[in-house]
C-alpha cells in the first residue's frame, strides 16, 4: 500500500451511511465536536497558564500578605478588604481552571460516545439529536463557568447563584441527560443484540495506532502511580502544613510578631506551589494518556500520509510526557521548566490539530464520494 | 460484545452518569456554601488576629481546616469518579487487545470497575469519618485500579493465542 493511500478500507468499499460516519451523522458530530472542544480547552489552558495563572497567584499572595500585615497592625477593616480581594482572585482563577478542565473532559466524553455510536440502539436521527444536545451542553457549561466571575449575582433571584452559574448547571444537566440516554441506547442494543457485529474502526492495528495506544496506557499508569505516591507521601503532610502556616500567620499577627508572619507567608507560597505542581502533573499525565488511547482508535479516520501520522503520534506522546515531567521540575528549575512544560502543551495541541485536519480531509473525501455516487445514480 | 467489554463500557457510562449527577448536585446545593464558609472562617481568623483575640483566631482556623478538608475531598470525588469512568470506557473499547481468556478478562474488568467505584467512595467517606477505615477503602480502591491497569497492559503485550 502506498503511503498516501492509508484511507481506511471501510470508506473505499462501503458507503459512509454504513460506516457510521455519514455527513452530519452522530459519530462525525461527536468526533469533530469533541476534538474541537479539547483543542479549545487546551488552547485556553495554555493561554491561561502563560498570561494569567502566575500573575494571579502573585496577586493572591500579595493580598494575603497585605491581610497578614493589616492584622499585624491591628487594622481589621484592612484585613477584610484584602480578604475580599483574595476571594475575588481565587474565584477568577477557579472559574478559569474549571472552564479548561470541563471543556477538555467533555471533549473526551464526546470522543468516547463517538466510538460507542454503533452500539447505541437508537435510530440515526435520534442519535444525531442526542449528539447536538450533548455539544450544546458541553459548550454551555464551560462558557457559563467562565462568565461567573464577570456576571456575578447581577439580576439573579438567588442569594448565592448567578445567571452564569445557572446556565453552566443547565449545560451540565444536558450532558448528563445525553450520557444517560446513551446508556439506555446501549441497553437497547444489548437486549436485541445480533451477534457478529464488528466496527471496522476498532479492528485497526496500524503502527501509529499501536504507538498511541501503548504510549497512552503507559502515561495513564505513570499518572496513577504518581498520584498514589503523592497521596501517600504528601496529602496529609501538606494539609497539616497549610493549617500550621496559617496558624503561624494569624497567631504571629495577634502576638505582634512580624518575623513569624513573614516566615509563614514565605512558607505558605512555597507550599501552594508544591501542591499545585503535583496535582497538575498527576492530572495531565492521565488526561494526555487517555487522549492518546482515544486518538489511537480514530487513526483510520485521519487522512494524512502514514509517515506524517507516525510523526504526529510521536509528537503527541512527546508533548504528553514533557508537560507533566517539566511541571514537576518547576519547583527546582522555576520558569525554565515552566516554559518547557508550556512547549509540551503546545506540541500536544499541534499534533491534535493535525489529526483534526486529517479527519476533516477524510470527511471531505467521503462526502465527495457520496455526491459522485448520487450523481451517477440520478444519471442512470 | 463480550461480557468483560460490556461490563467496562456499561459500568463506565453508569459511573460517569453517577459522577456527573454528584457534581451537579454539589455545584447547585453545596459548593457555593462551602466556599463561603472557607473564605469567611479564614478572614474571621485574621480579623480576630487584628483584634488581638487568640481564642477566636484558633476557633476560626479550626472551622477553616474542617471546611477545606471536606471541600477538597468532595471536589476530588467528582473529578475521580468521572475520570475513572472515562478510563473504564476506554479500556472497554480496547479490551479486545487484551490476550487473556474471557474468564480472566471478566475478573480483570470486575476488579477495575470495583476499584473505580470504591476509590472515590473511600475519599468521600473521609468527609464523614477521620478514622482509618475510609482511608483503607480508598487505598484498596486505588490499588485495585493500578493492579487492573498493570494486568491490562500485560494482557495487551502478550502474544494472542491464535498467533502462533
Amino acid at each position: 500500500m502506498s503511503e498516501s493511500s492509508t484511507l481506511p478500507q471501510i470508506s473505499a468499499r462501503r458507503p459512509p451511511e454504513l460506516t457510521g460516519f455519514a455527513a452530519m451523522g452522530a459519530r462525525r458530530l461527536l468526533l469533530l465536536g469533541g476534538i474541537g472542544l479539547i483543542l479549545t480547552g487546551m488552547l485556553f489552558g495554555d493561554i491561561f497558564a502563560v498570561f494569567t495563572l502566575h500573575q494571579n497567584a502573585g496577586r493572591v499572595g500579595a493580598s494575603l500578605a497585605a491581610a497578614a500585615q493589616a492584622a499585624l497592625a491591628g487594622n481589621r477593616p484592612g484585613v477584610l478588604a484584602n480578604f475580599k480581594d483574595v476571594g475575588a482572585f481565587l474565584e477568577n482563577r477557579g472559574t478559569k481552571v474549571d472552564t479548561h478542565v470541563h471543556m477538555i473532559d467533555f471533549g473526551y466524553l464526546a470522543l468516547l460516545l463517538a466510538i460507542l455510536q454503533p452500539w447505541v440502539g437508537f435510530s440515526e436521527g435520534a442519535k444525531k439529536r442526542l449528539a447536538w444536545i450533548f455539544l450544546t451542553g458541553a459548550w454551555l457549561l464551560p462558557v457559563g463557568v467562565y462568565l461567573i466571575h464577570y456576571v456575578g449575582l447581577a439580576g439573579s433571584p438567588f442569594q448565592a447563584i448567578g445567571w452564569a452559574s445557572i446556565a453552566a448547571d443547565f449545560g451540565g444537566l444536558l450532558v448528563l441527560i445525553v450520557t444517560l440516554g446513551s446508556l439506555a441506547g446501549l441497553w437497547a442494543y444489548f437486549r436485541g443484540e445480533r451477534g457478529g457485529f464488528e466496527d471496522g474502526l476498532l479492528g485497526e492495528r496500524s503502527a501509529e495506532g499501536r504507538m498511541l495506544f501503548a504510549g497512552g496506557m503507559v502515561l495513564v499508569l505513570l499518572g496513577f502511580l504518581h498520584g498514589a505516591y503523592d497521596a501517600a507521601a504528601n496529602l496529609y503532610k501538606h494539609e497539616a502544613q497549610d493549617y500550621t502556616l496559617l496558624a503561624q500567620m494569624s497567631g504571629g499577627a495577634a502576638a505582634g510578631n512580624g518575623t513569624a508572619v513573614d516566615t509563614a507567608l514565605a512558607g505558605y507560597g512555597q507550599l501552594q506551589g508544591a501542591k499545585a505542581v503535583n496535582i497538575a502533573a498527576h492530572a495531565h499525565a492521565i488526561e494526555f494518556g487517555l487522549l492518546a488511547v482515544m486518538m489511537a482508535f480514530f487513526q483510520p479516520y485521519v487522512r494524512l500520509r502514514a509517515s506524517w501520522k507516525r510523526r504526529w503520534a510521536k509528537i503527541l506522546l512527546l508533548g504528553s510526557l514533557l508537560l507533566p515531567v517539566c511541571v514537576l521540575l518547576e519547583l527546582r528549575y522555576g520558569l525554565l521548566a515552566g516554559g518547557v512544560a508550556d512547549l509540551g502543551g503546545l506540541l500536544v495541541i499541534l499534533a491534535l490539530l493535525a489529526m483534526w485536519i486529517g479527519v476533516l480531509r477524510y470527511t471531505g473525501e467521503l462526502d465527495a464520494e457520496v455526491r459522485a455516487r448520487s450523481r451517477t445514480g440520478s444519471a442512470r | 460484545m463480550r461480557g468483560s467489554r460490556r461490563l467496562l463500557i456499561v459500568g463506565g457510562i453508569a459511573l460517569a452518569v453517577w459522577g456527573m449527577s454528584y457534581g451537579l448536585w454539589y455545584a447547585v446545593f453545596a459548593e457555593h456554601q462551602a466556599l463561603d464558609s472557607i473564605g469567611a472562617s479564614l478572614a474571621g481568623s485574621f480579623a480576630a488576629a487584628a483584634d488581638r483575640n487568640p481564642a477566636v483566631v484558633e476557633s476560626s482556623l479550626a472551622r477553616y481546616r474542617e471546611a477545606k478538608y471536606i471541600y477538597d475531598r468532595q471536589v476530588d470525588v467528582h473529578g475521580h469518579w468521572i475520570g475513572l469512568a472515562m478510563l473504564l470506557i476506554v479500556l472497554g473499547i480496547g479490551f479486545d487487545r487484551v490476550n487473556f481468556s474471557e474468564r480472566w478478562k471478566v475478573l480483570l474488568a470486575a476488579g477495575l470497575l470495583l476499584g473505580a467505584v470504591v476509590f472515590p467512595l473511600g475519599v468521600l467517606l473521609q468527609t464523614m469519618s477521620h478514622g482509618p477505615a475510609p482511608r483503607a477503602i480508598a487505598i484498596a480502591g486505588s490499588g485495585l485500579m493500578i493492579a487492573g491497569m498493570v494486568g491490562t497492559m500485560i494482557g495487551a503485550v502478550m502474544p494472542s493465542r491464535g498467533a502462533a
